[in-house]
């Protein structure tokens, strides 16, 4: 492979070293917020920007913090972007905040953060840190918004809120899938994700 | 037979390994070994051998289904009737009425099923297994008589799949395919799985006057009143006997007390199913009626019914047949047997009476232990194995 090692920082995440599905961080906000597409989207761009940003801020700071504080340096960082996130999100698109609630605030705990701070920005310059950062959260992204395609178009037959299950399949007796928006479904659907995903990369295999 | 036999044995080659058609191996076995007793046997080690193969436990259970199976077919017929007011009809114009109702669905499990484990044994190169011959007659006798055929073929496509084949397959599942079929059902498309609309089979014909559609343990759930007055689909209030045989409406396999108490007797005559199980699970169940019924509040009005009416009434008496005594699912060791049985029947009467939501509990109960039988089964024998180990010690 002749790909650089900043693309590598890329595209990895996005398939080969998927934090959902191969890592299996951050299952929690996956099974929560996948219940309609767009706020799995808006989740997505946040955690994307916070990652991104606390990446490279730590990243800066690495030669600075002293081992014993690290994580609690990494959390201010983390916190500090949560809070402009959430304020901004307050500001701009209020419905979909009331709809995610408690889970903006929650990507503090989100594991993915936290692991790529430790693992990635706390050895790496800026630049590659920053495309670590929006690989990860693309790919968790990704993963998040296939879940809510499914979950939205068979549980509520809409997608973005649009109706996309004609009519008339409803007057043949077509009723939607209650149980796709309930939590249960979420982690049925990753799991066939992690089936697909595992037959086609035969190395991933255990 | 003689001629079918050798006509077989002329193109079985092919389907052996190096033939045309070595790829349908399994599919070739699962017909032969379905028609002829195979008569290969085991060359090496130490066997029990038993004429008792897992074909011949299936068809037992399914010939302990068939009292139920007519008489619900028959039930479906005689509730149409009672509903649209139009009771002249011989005994078998209503029993072809219901067999027409239910046909469809029973043709639909089998198929999707069957389909999919016939489908993944080729996959796996395995052969095929015989579990679904059971699953897919119990899967149409626990759903309300008006469940859609698609709705039946996407719930059995999800347990068989995600409840049985991602496990190993037969006898690998943790828990049983028809409940997890039922419950899938149930959380999915509530509407078509509970009320008072799904239960009776109208047709096109407009209901009689007094017409109610709700089940017994239904219309209790919702009466909010303090006297156990269940009425049947014509609006007279059902009697003891009622309940017991079966005249009632309901998912159609369920409702006949008497019909289980005979599949009962031939799943215990030959040795099918547990004894333990279904006794402790009795007594679970009617101790907690008992206990219900003695602190009955108009709060929670099926604790109004008594006792012996509660064990006759909905799905318990099938599920605590049937269901709970699946040999996979269930506890192994006898005394766990005694503790799953009678947490089975304690916890449906308890989910029944107290859980307004669920006018029945048996699936969810049974269900709920199917998860926690292998936990039952490890301190049983952990606690045998202390008990043991301490005689030991103390004899040395």
């Amino acid at each position: 492979m002749n790909i650089s090692k900043d693309l590598q920082a890329l595209i990895n995440p996005l398939s080969k070293d998927n934090p959902v599905i191969v890592q299996v961080l951050g299952i929690c906000s996956a099974l929560a917020v996948t219940a309609k597409l767009e706020p799995a989207l808006v989740m997505t761009i946040s955690v994307t920007a916070v990652l991104a940003f606390a990446n490279v801020i730590i990243s800066l700071l690495r030669n600075t913090i002293p081992t014993s504080i690290r994580i609690i340096v990494q959390l201010v960082v983390v916190a500090a972007l949560v809070v402009i996130v959430d304020q901004v999100l307050k500001a701009w698109n209020y419905e979909v905040s009331k709809a995610l609630s408690v889970f903006i605030g929650l990507i503090i705990t989100n594991c993915i953060i936290m692991g790529r701070l430790e693992a990635f920005a706390m050895t790496n310059r800026p630049w590659p840190a920053f495309l670590d950062g929006i690989g990860n959260g693309l790919g968790y992204g990704i993963i998040l918004v296939i879940v809510a395609f499914f979950r939205e178009l068979l549980g509520s037959g809409t997608l973005f809120g649009c109706q996309v299950i004609p009519q008339w399949w409803y007057d043949h007796g077509y009723q939607n899938n209650g149980m796709m928006i309930l939590p249960p479904m979420a982690l049925i659907t990753v799991a066939c994700i992690i089936w697909v995903h595992r037959s086609r990369n035969k190395d991933l295999q255990e | 037979m003689k001629g079918l036999k050798q006509r077989i044995d002329k193109v079985k080659p092919q389907f052996e390994k190096g033939g045309r058609f070595s790829k349908l191996h399994s599919v070739f076995d699962g017909f032969y070994t379905f028609l002829f007793t195979p008569n290969e046997t085991s060359r090496s080690g130490v066997h029990i051998h038993d004429s008792n193969d897992s074909k011949r436990t299936m068809i037992t259970v399914v010939l302990a289904l068939l009292p139920c199976c007519l008489f619900g077919m028959w039930n479906i017929g005689y509730q149409h009737a009672l509903a649209t007011g139009d009771i002249d009809h011989s005994f078998f114009h209503l029993f072809f009425y219901g067999f027409w109702a239910v046909l469809p669905q029973i043709v639909t499990a089998y198929v999707v099923g069957l389909g999919i484990e016939f489908i993944v044994a080729q996959l796996r190169g395995h052969e095929i297994q015989e579990g679904f011959l059971v699953s897919g007659i119990l899967i149409p006798m626990i759903c309300p008589v008006d469940t859609p055929c698609w709705m039946l073929a996407v719930a059995v496509a999800f347990s068989v799949i995600f409840a049985k084949e991602v496990f190993g397959g037969t006898g690998y599942n943790f828990l049983n395919v028809a409940l997890v079929t039922r419950a899938f059902l149930f959380f999915a498309y509530p509407s078509q799985m509970s009320g008072d609309k799904v239960f009776v089979n109208l047709g096109d014909m407009p209901a009689a006057d007094a017409f109610t559609g709700a089940t017994p343990l239904g219309q209790m759930a919702s009466s909010g009143t303090s006297e156990a007055i269940m009425t049947g689909v014509n609006g007279l209030p059902l009697s003891f006997h009622d309940i017991f045989f079966g005249f009632y409406p309901g998912s159609w396999g369920e409702t006949s007390t008497f019909c289980i108490l005979i599949g009962l007797a031939i799943l215990l005559s030959t040795g099918m199913a547990s004894w333990k199980i279904i006794t402790s699970g009795i007594v679970g169940a009617f101790l907690m009626a008992l206990l219900a019924h003695n602190f009955a509040s108009p709060l929670y009005p099926v604790t109004y019914i008594d006792p012996l009416t509660q064990l006759c009434l909905g799905g318990f008496a099938f599920a605590i047949v049937f269901m709970a005594t699946d040999p996979v699912t269930a506890c192994r060791t006898n005394t766990g047997k005694y503790i799953y049985g009678f947490l089975i029947g304690a916890l449906a009467i308890l989910i029944r009476c107290y859980n307004t939501g669920y006018p029945e509990g048996a699936m969810l109960a049974v269900l709920l232990m199917n998860c926690f039988a292998p936990l039952i089964d490890y301190c049983v024998v952990n606690s045998n194995i202390n008990r043991r180990l301490k005689r030991a010690v103390a004899k040395s």
